[in-house]
């Protein structure tokens, strides 16, 4: 696993793989909306097969910098270098009336059509189908699914093209925790076989037992990088939870 | 984007209520609208109490009028039911039966009478209607109008022939009738004749002068009162209307109504669901997920355009077949009115893209779809010389800036009228549907 350096400055946050290089690099990355600055100045980096956790208080900018890495929205400044990047929206992205089966194909032509892979359609829905383990309800309209299981649809959609890097917006968010065990299995044996997956999360917990690093993002700055002992020793607490140590930190930053 | 344009399909397939609704809805439309436009030529329906008595029938002269002719008359233009009193005929008004009643009093003969005599009187009819719908009571105003019309033409041509025949009389002469005796009248030019003969005989002096004068009177009166004939008989119908057409030629009451049915149930269509389809893409965040390296703002704006042509050429097509069925269609003219439905489609389908774009949310724009196409579409049916100079100017450019009035002229001129103002019509919509897109990939930018 990569060798996760704790950030000496509040703007720039380092991260290096052990692997020849980083599957996602972005470097002094901002963003306004309006007069809002939503990120100032942000570096980041991924390798593969590595999971980041990304956290931080509502409107912290995890959601703009997700992204921004995704692709999806362009930074005013700095500049983003990766391939292969699968981004997850936070809400299921999917057609409710249609089947699994057809939301899958509708994206799995859309991919191909846009040349992000080669692979057959048809075959690229049996192979997420298998993954996911959806197969049964494979002719189900989504709507019809539970959070948990559109949600799983809502990934192997993002994985479709075999990514390098998976974006996941607040993942877990509505699911119990069964659901969300079977999630992360699920997300882990994806990493299992080198894709990075960098996640956000208002969960602690959720980062500390699935994420080997975790970012700390507050009013548009990265102000950690580091394991979840990193951040406990970098405030002491007493207590040793983690939580309490990321409010500590936080509080000790200004935020 | 074919796969954007099939899944929407897919989920229009999907939703039972949708799908029914876009099939029932033209074939219920054209099932109502075609049975009204085949009833159009029905008339109003008007009971007639006749209360003069049926053996006196009215004479002027020589001319007589008797009840029965009276009743044609004023039924030319209504069917007219018999009732058999007058508070009969106000119960068939009451029960709607009939949407008026007519009731012509006992003494409307001796009135009728009264007009050509020294003391004429002003006849009566009693006309009962039913306030209680303000459209049809105006209607069964213009009517009864009408019939009363026909029934004051009738008489004033009867009196015209009566007053022709006494002028004849006194003109040339002859035998007539008054209270049971034959009498006989001499006649102006007969009484000249007579005067010129003895005019010789009368020596030179003061009675020959007054002879003379006698004869100047009678050959004046001659000649003047040949023209009161004619005068008469202008009378009875003074003026008359000689209609000639200029501007553009207009299409006919059913061309127009068949027109209005079928772009009225297009835009509603096309607007609702491309407006709503394209809300929904952001409401189950499939938008952003598709704009992020799938396809570009500009192929979802066209798949949406294109789903909006393709359903809503289908229902305007098959509303358009279905009032065929009712009315007579040009099936030679197809082409031409297939291009104003496509053309039509297209320009309502990129403003409902438009519409959607904006309002962000299928609620909202559905809402803004139906607050504005109504409005808009109404306000186009608007008549110019309805309104002052400057709100028909208003009325213009607010008709020119929507679909609709374009999108009407191109479907009547495609189904009757010839000429080149059809390709004008398809060019004036081609422009709304480029200009609408063109909004709407503006406003799909802060999607």
């Amino acid at each position: 696993m990569g060798r996760l350096c704790r950030a000496t400055s509040h703007k720039f946050l380092s991260v290096e793989s052990q692997v020849s290089g980083p599957a996602l690099r972005a470097r002094g990355v901002s963003k306004a909306f309006g007069g809002r600055q939503a990120l100032e100045g942000v570096d980041f980096e991924v390798g593969p097969g590595e999971v980041v956790a990304l956290i931080g208080p509502n409107g912290a900018g995890k959601t703009t910098l997700l992204s921004i890495l995704a692709g999806i929205a362009e930074p005013d400044s700095g500049e983003v270098d990766g391939n292969g990047v699968a981004w997850v929206p936070q809400q299921a992205a999917l057609y409710r009336r249609l089947s699994v089966r057809e939301n899958l194909l509708l994206f799995a032509r859309l991919q191909h059509d846009a040349g992000q892979t080669n692979d057959p359609p048809g075959q690229m829905v049996d192979r997420m189908l298998e993954l996911t383990g959806l197969g049964e309800r494979a002719g189900d309209r989504v709507g019809t699914l539970s959070g948990g299981n559109q949600q799983r649809v809502n990934i192997a959609i993002g994985l479709m093209a075999e990514p390098a890097v998976l974006l996941l917006d607040e993942p877990s968010v509505g699911l119990d925790p069964g659901q969300r065990e079977r999630l992360w299995d699920f997300v882990l044996g994806l990493v299992g076989t080198g894709t990075a997956v960098a996640f956000s999360t208002h969960d602690i917990q959720e980062a500390e037992r699935y994420a080997e690093r975790i970012v700390v993002v507050a009013e548009g700055e990265g102000i950690f990088s580091g394991t979840a002992d990193e951040l406990r020793q970098a405030v002491d607490t007493g207590s040793g939870d983690l939580e309490s140590s990321f409010l500590a930190f936080l509080r000790e930053h200004g935020h | 984007m074919r796969w954007l344009l099939l899944k929407d399909l897919q989920i229009l397939r999907r939703s039972p209520l949708q799908l029914t609704l876009l099939i029932l809805y033209p074939v219920v439309i054209a099932l109502l609208v075609g049975f009204a436009m085949t009833r159009d030529g029905e008339q109003t329906t008007v009971a007639l109490y006749n209360a003069m008595p049926a053996d006196s029938p009215l004479g002027f002269g020589g001319e007589e009028v008797d009840g029965d002719e009276i009743r044609d008359q004023l039924c030319d233009r209504v069917d007219c039911l018999s009732a058999d009193s007058v508070e009969d005929a106000t119960k068939m008004v009451e029960s709607g039966e009939a949407t008026a009643a007519v009731i012509l009093p006992e003494d409307l003969g001796e009135k009728i009478l009264s007009l050509a005599s020294l003391n004429p009187q002003s006849p009566e009819v009693q006309v009962v209607v039913n306030g209680s719908n303000t459209v049809e009571s105006e209607v069964t105003d213009d009517r009864i109008e009408a019939m009363l019309s026909e029934a004051n033409l009738l008489l004033a041509k009867r009196l015209s022939e009566a007053a022709n025949q006494y002028l004849d009389l006194i003109l040339e002469g002859g035998e007539f009738s008054l209270f049971g005796q034959e009498l006989e009248v001499l006649g102006l030019q007969k009484s000249e004749q007579i005067l010129k003969r003895l005019e010789n005989k009368v020596p030179a002096g003061t009675d020959r002068e007054e002879l003379q004068r006698a004869i100047r009177f009678a050959g004046l009166a001659t000649d003047n009162l040949d023209l009161a004939g004619p005068l008469l008989t202008a009378i009875t119908q003074p003026i008359k209307a000689d209609k000639i057409e200029v501007g553009d030629e207009a299409p006919s009451l059913d061309t127009f109504a068949i027109g209005v049915t079928t772009i009225f149930a297009l835009m509603f269509v096309t607007v609702l669901l491309v407006a709503g389809s394209l809300a929904l893409e952001k409401e189950e965040n499939a938008f952003t997920r598709l704009t992020a390296g799938l396809v570009t703002r500009l192929q979802i704006l066209l798949a949406k355009v294109g789903l909006g042509t393709v359903v809503g050429f289908g229902v305007a097509v098959i509303l358009l077949v279905g009032l065929g069925l009712f009315v007579g269609i040009e099936w030679g003219r197809a082409p031409l009115w297939l291009l104003a439905i496509l053309f039509g489609a297209a320009a309502f389908s990129a403003g409902g893209a438009a519409l959607g774009a904006a309002a962000r949310e299928v609620r909202a724009a559905t809402l803004a779809a139906v607050m504005i196409c109504l409005p808009v579409a109404l306000l186009s049916l608007v008549p110019d010389d309805a309104v002052g100079p400057a709100i028909e100017t208003v009325i213009s450019v607010v008709s020119a800036a929507f679909p609709f009035k374009p999108a009407l002229d191109a479907l009547t001129s495609g189904l009757e009228i010839s000429g080149s103002s059809v390709w004008l019509n398809y060019l004036h919509l081609a422009v709304l549907a480029a200009a609408y897109s063109a909004l709407a990939r503006v406003a799909l930018r802060r999607f």
